[in-house]
C-alpha cells in the first residue's frame, strides 16, 4: 500500500461520509436520536484533516490512527463502534493488506462485542457482516462486487426490527426504516471499493 | 481503605449534573463523584475523552463504578475503561442500572466502605435481569 494509494483512500472514505451526513442524520431521525450524521462528519473531518500525515504511516498504524481519532472525535455509539473496526483491523492486517479478509473478519467479531450484538438486529453488523462473507469468497471482481453486496444489504434492515441500539426503544415502529449505521458501513465500503477498482 | 469513586455519563449535561447533586446531597463528600455529560461538540451525546476524565477525578484505590443512561453512553464507557492502563482497568465497572437511582444507591453502598462489586450489585438490583 503506497501512501498515494492510502491517502486517496482516506480522502474518499471521508468525503463520502462527509458528503452523505444529512443523509444519515434524516435516517438517524427516524430510528434513533438524530446525530448519527453529524457525528460521522465529525470524526471523519478530524481523519480528513491528518489524512496526508496518516497516509505516510505503515498501514496497520494509519489504521490505528483513524480508529483513534474516530473514538475521540466522534461521539455517540458509533465513536467506538466504527472506532473498534478499525483499531482491531490495526491489529491484524498485513502492511500489504495481503490478509485483508482475515483482518476484516476479526475485525467484525471486535465491533460484535462492542456493540454485544449479531448481525439480525438492525445495525451496521448486517453489512459488515454480509460484506465479510464476500471477502472471504474472494475473486477479481471484488472492488466490483461488493458495493451491491453492501447496498441491498443496507437496503435489508428497512423491514428489520431493531433489538440493539436507541432504535430497538422504538420496537415494532423501527420496521420500514434503513438503519442509519447500515447506511454509512454501506457507504464506507463503496467509497474504498471505488478507489481500489481505478 | 478509601472508598469507591462513581461517575455519572449521561446524554445530558444537565442530567449527569443534576443526578450528582443529588448524590452529593446523599452522601455529602464521602465519596469522589466526577460526572460529564454531552458530545465532543457540545451537543447531546458522550465522549470517550471525557468519560477517562471524569474516571480520574473520581478516582478511588478502591475502584470507580460508572452510571450511565441510554446505548452510546454505556458503548463510550466501556471504551474508556479498556483504554485505562492494565493497572486500572481491572478496578472500573460500568453498572446495568438506571442512572440517578443507580448513582444514589450506588453512592450509599460506597460511602458505607463497601467493595465494588457490592457497589455495582447494589446498584444493578435495581435493573430486572
Amino acid at each position: 500500500m503506497t501512501p498515494v494509494l492510502l491517502h486517496r483512500l482516506i480522502l474518499a472514505v471521508a468525503d463520502e461520509v462527509i458528503a452523505h451526513a444529512d443523509e444519515l442524520t434524516e435516517l438517524d431521525q427516524a430510528v434513533g436520536d438524530g446525530d448519527h450524521g453529524i457525528n460521522m462528519k465529525r470524526g471523519f473531518e478530524v481523519v480528513r484533516a491528518d489524512a496526508e500525515a496518516t497516509a505516510e504511516k505503515p498501514l496497520p498504524e494509519a489504521l490505528k490512527a483513524i480508529g483513534t481519532q474516530l473514538v475521540m472525535k466522534v461521539g455517540g455509539a458509533s465513536g467506538p463502534l466504527y472506532g473498534t473496526l478499525f483499531l482491531a483491523l490495526s491489529k491484524e492486517i498485513a502492511p500489504d493488506a495481503s490478509n485483508l479478509s482475515a483482518a476484516f473478519a476479526s475485525a467484525v467479531e471486535a465491533v460484535k462485542a462492542r456493540g454485544k450484538s449479531q448481525p439480525g438486529q438492525k445495525t451496521m453488523l448486517d453489512v459488515l457482516a454480509p460484506v465479510q462473507k464476500a471477502l472471504a469468497e474472494g475473486g477479481a471482481d471484488l472492488p466490483a462486487r461488493l458495493p451491491t453486496v453492501a447496498a441491498r444489504a443496507a437496503d435489508a434492515t428497512i423491514p428489520m426490527l431493531a433489538t440493539r441500539g436507541r432504535a430497538s426503544f422504538l420496537g415494532e415502529r423501527s420496521i420500514g426504516h434503513m438503519d442509519p449505521g447500515a447506511r454509512s458501513s454501506a457507504l464506507i465500503v463503496a467509497s474504498v471499493c471505488r478507489v481500489l477498482g481505478d | 481503605m478509601a472508598n469507591v469513586g462513581i461517575v455519572i455519563v449521561s446524554h445530558s449535561p444537565k442530567i449527569a449534573e443534576g443526578a450528582a447533586d443529588m448524590v452529593r446531597q446523599m452522601v455529602g463528600d464521602s465519596v469522589n463523584l466526577a460526572f460529564t455529560g454531552g458530545d465532543p461538540g457540545g451537543g447531546l451525546g458522550t465522549g470517550v475523552a471525557s468519560i477517562r476524565e471524569a474516571i480520574d477525578r473520581a478516582w478511588s484505590e478502591a475502584g470507580v463504578a460508572i452510571l450511565v443512561d441510554l446505548g452510546g453512553a454505556e458503548t463510550n464507557s466501556e471504551m474508556a475503561v479498556e483504554m485505562l492502563d492494565a493497572e486500572r482497568r481491572g478496578r472500573v465497572v460500568v453498572c446495568n442500572a438506571p442512572i440517578v437511582e443507580g448513582a444514589v444507591m450506588a453512592a450509599t453502598e460506597a460511602s458505607g466502605g463497601s467493595s465494588l462489586e457490592t457497589v455495582r450489585r447494589t446498584a444493578e438490583e435495581l435493573s430486572p435481569p
